[in-house]
């Protein structure tokens, strides 16, 4: 694993793997820590997977060697349908790995990827 | 529809008492802190999240992450919809979008403020800021949009 989980991610059970093409896959198992209105998961706690998984593949992409520190400038999250409580998937595409600046959508999804519960679009400053 | 007109049968304190005991908004310790509404008739609601090292993004940093906030937002601009109508509907987030214009300052309590500035029949137009002590220097501006999932 090339990215080491932050306290927040730590706290949410977020688990990253990899799919059978090597990208960064992350997992969020259903808990109770989870839940919005009664039966769902929350929109905070999608929202916040999204991001999680967006920061690790940028990470994953940068290398060891890039020292950039990655800030949020703004994330769009659009909810599709609810989440319920089982696991949640989440994975990530950089858009546009700039020097200064990525572009990155990241979907997150239950039972099929063909059908996302929520998809992020972020901005992200890259400091050097 | 004037908000006015309608009872206000929808007490916020009440859902925040009931929303925080447990799940998510318990997960990330978010507590009520005011409400109102303008003269206009359209509702405001604050919550507070104090510091907590274990939301935060970066050990090194102490700076608190961004899921945490996004959490705040997304609930304080849902209850200003409720607050505006005068009662609770069903609802869901079309999309929610955040800018973060700086970082929470560590230690310090966050106070998310949404407000309901638009409604039609079936979507709710909303926005919001988050600040850490100053509202004047805002670490957070957020617009959405919400549909009323009965209509």
């Amino acid at each position: 694993m090339a990215h080491t989980l932050s306290p927040y991610a730590r706290t949410m059970g977020f688990e990253t793997s990899r799919d059978a093409d090597g990208h960064l896959l992350m997992t969020m198992p259903y808990s109770i820590a989870m839940r919005g209105r009664p039966g769902f998961v929350h929109g905070g706690a999608l929202a916040g997977l999204l991001e999680t998984v967006a920061y690790a593949t940028l990470a994953d992409a940068l290398g060891h060697d890039d020292k950039a520190k990655v800030k949020p400038i703004n994330v769009t999250v659009s909810f599709m349908r609810g989440a319920t409580e089982q696991t949640t998937f989440a994975r990530a595409t950089i858009e546009r790995l700039g020097r200064r600046v990525a572009n990155v959508e990241a979907i997150a999804w239950q039972d099929d990827p063909e059908k996302p519960v929520a998809v992020a679009q972020m901005n992200v400053m890259l400091s050097r | 529809m004037t908000a006015t007109a309608i009872p206000d049968t929808f007490d916020p304190v009440a859902f925040i008492a009931m929303a925080t005991r447990s799940g998510h908004n318990r997960t990330i310790g978010s507590r009520y802190h005011a409400h109102g509404k303008y003269p206009d008739g359209k509702g405001w609601c604050e919550l507070a999240l104090d510091y907590n090292t274990d939301l935060v993004s970066d050990p090194e940093t102490g700076i608190l992450a961004s899921g945490p906030i996004l959490t705040v937002m997304d609930m304080v601009t849902s209850i200003s919809i409720w607050l505006t109508t005068g009662v609770f509907q069903p609802q869901a987030t079309l999309d929610l979008r955040i800018d973060y214009l700086r970082p929470a300052t560590p230690g310090n309590t966050v106070i998310g403020r949404g407000e309901c500035y638009h409604i039609t029949r079936s979507v709710a137009f909303v926005r919001g800021i988050a600040h850490d002590g100053d509202p004047a220097k805002p670490i957070a501006h957020v617009a959405g949009t919400y549909f009323f999932t009965a209509s």
